[in-house]
């Protein structure tokens, strides 16, 4: 089963140099553990984000709205796991990296199934 | 946390750092079976404990400190054994102080262990089955039930195969190590025929109800990704990688709603896998950096990568796919591999010069009995009007075919042609 975490913070700004070194390393392992098949990071909206919605009938396209403390994601990653349990204990360690190494950093790693269904007809 | 739900944590921790801990055990012990007892062991404590203590905050490095301290006790119980062994603890003594924690060697670079642990598995000293299969359990982590199911047979005999390809490796005291130079080569074409092999098992299997087989495709793509990752200077372990990926990409298009396979040029593209597919294209173009791609999954892998990249059925550039039959043909040899290149050839230059083709293989003994030679052969008579040829042909097919579906297509075909 394929599952997509997206990863969204309230944080603004850099997060410190070394969260970013033991997410490498984590990732590392997920590569070779052929676990991780995908991942990559997100700018923050100032550098550019845009809202098209559709609502009432009317496509809109407007800037992002830049409320403060608003959740944002901020990257996201691809796995492929046998079974949920596994997804679960990867999204933990994840977020033990986060609070070991990230100086405060509080966020939510939301994993969700993808649809793949590869083998149905 | 109910005992339930430990129990389902440690068997996920369990599932993804299996491999490691038997690989940094195997190291320390130079004995697979051992340290996969050891691995075993360190489990079963797990399941004692989690429960009552909690799941620990670092569980990896626990099951990893656990499993060094059994293997430590098993040297010491056995130290009147072997001299060798004597030395082992020591060594091991001092390795235990010089990283003491329980966060020690979790982040060591352990890539080399997993990579000889894979190479043990696929030695060539066992037989090739036995190569699969021990590769599934010790790398994959499947258990012998899942292997068993998977290759359609018994777990007794699963059972059995892994026992005596474990105790061929502990009598015969290999090196437990990463083959180098002209023996890599070797070893390595040996590690990916059976990452190949568990691959075709799985994909050859579309009209089985058994829902284990597709999970051998995802096995083998894991074995490949975990390979590609460990020797990113193989060519053709990104080779086969690539063509593990490109084949997956095309699993939801392979059959159609009743379970009917669906012809490559009919199928809907849209549906396509694009993250698999831009694996193997990124798979593919690493191959031939490194100055592979001539190498024998790389060129299957560039064929399939021609499909990839056309949008439409009729984009296909049929050019290069015979133009890559043509050099796969060239060192493989297979007669199988020259009536490929003839349907490339017919798609590209005409039924004529794909005709000519098969009629340059039609005496080959290995295609005596193989339906697709009188089936491409009478689709090409039939392109060039020649329908009463045509139509021997397809009646040819279809007394060679064991399928079926296939048979009724070939039938239908024969009694339409020039009708």
């Amino acid at each position: 089963m394929r599952y997509m975490y997206l990863v969204k913070s309230c944080q603004s700004g850099m997060p410190p140099a070394r969260l970013f070194e033991e997410l490498d390393k984590l990732a590392q392992r997920a590569i070779k553990s052929g676990a991780m098949i995908d991942s990559g990071g997100l700018l923050p909206p100032q550098a550019g984000s845009m809202h098209v919605t559709l609502q009432g009938g009317k496509v809109s396209v407007i800037d992002m709205p830049m409320a403060e403390a608003k959740e944002v994601v901020g990257g996201y990653a691809i796995f492929e796991f046998k079974t949920r349990e596994e997804a679960i204990a990867s999204a933990v360690e994840f977020m033990n990296v986060h609070n070991e190494f990230g100086e405060g950093w509080e966020g939510t790693c939301e994993m969700r199934p993808m649809m793949t269904n590869p083998h149905a007809p | 946390m109910t005992v339930a739900d430990t129990h389902r944590a440690i068997l996920a921790v369990w599932r993804t750092e299996q491999q490691r801990l038997v690989a940094i055990l195997a190291r320390m012990l130079r004995d697979v079976p051992l340290a996969e007892e050891l691995a075993q062991e360190a489990l079963v404590a797990a399941l004692e404990t989690w429960p009552e203590s909690g799941v620990p905050d670092k569980p990896a490095a626990w099951l990893i400190t656990t499993a060094r301290r059994r293997a430590l006790d098993h040297i010491r119980r056995n130290q009147m054994l072997a001299r060798k062994h004597e030395t082992l603890a020591r060594e091991l003594e001092t390795e235990q102080e010089i990283m003491p924690g329980p966060d020690a060697n979790l982040d060591d670079d352990i890539g080399d262990d997993i990579l000889r642990l894979i190479f043990t598995a696929c030695h060539p000293l066992l037989a090739r089955e036995a190569r699969a299969a021990l590769t599934l359990r010790m790398i994959g982590g499947l258990t012998t039930e899942e292997i068993a199911r998977a290759f359609l047979t018994t777990t007794p005999t699963i059972q059995q195969r892994i026992v005596r390809a474990k105790r061929t490796l502990s009598d015969s005291g290999l090196a437990y190590e990463t083959p180098h130079g002209a023996e890599l080569e070797q070893r390595l074409s040996a590690v990916l025929e059976v990452i190949y092999l568990i691959f075709n098992e799985g994909y050859s299997a579309t009209s089985g109800e058994d829902l284990m087989r597709p999970q051998l495709c995802d096995e083998a793509l894991r074995l490949g990704r975990i390979l590609a990752a460990l020797a990113p200077k193989e060519p053709e372990a990104h080779g086969l990688l690539s063509l593990m990926e490109l084949h997956a990409s095309r699993f939801p298009t392979r059959t159609d709603a009743n379970g009917d396979p669906v012809l490559l040029l009919d199928q809907n593209r849209a549906r396509w896998d694009r993250l698999l597919i831009n694996r193997g294209l990124a798979a593919l173009q690493r191959a031939q950096q490194l100055g592979g791609a001539d190498g024998f999954y790389t060129l299957q892998a560039a064929i399939l990568a021609v499909h990839a990249r056309a949008a439409t059925a009729a984009d296909t550039d049929w050019v290069q796919i015979a133009a890559l039959y043509a050099r796969l043909a060239a060192f493989t040899g297979s007669p199988i591999i020259e009536l490929n290149r003839a349907i490339a050839v017919g798609m590209a230059e005409g039924a004529a010069a794909g005709l000519a083709i098969l009629d340059a293989i039609a005496a080959h003994p290995a295609l005596k009995s193989y339906h697709l030679l009188p089936s491409v052969r009478g689709d090409f008579l039939a392109k060039l009007e020649r329908h009463a040829e045509a139509r021997v042909e397809f009646l040819r097919a279809a007394s060679l075919v064991a399928n079926e579906r296939e048979r009724n297509f070939l039938l239908k075909r024969a009694s339409s042609t020039g009708a």
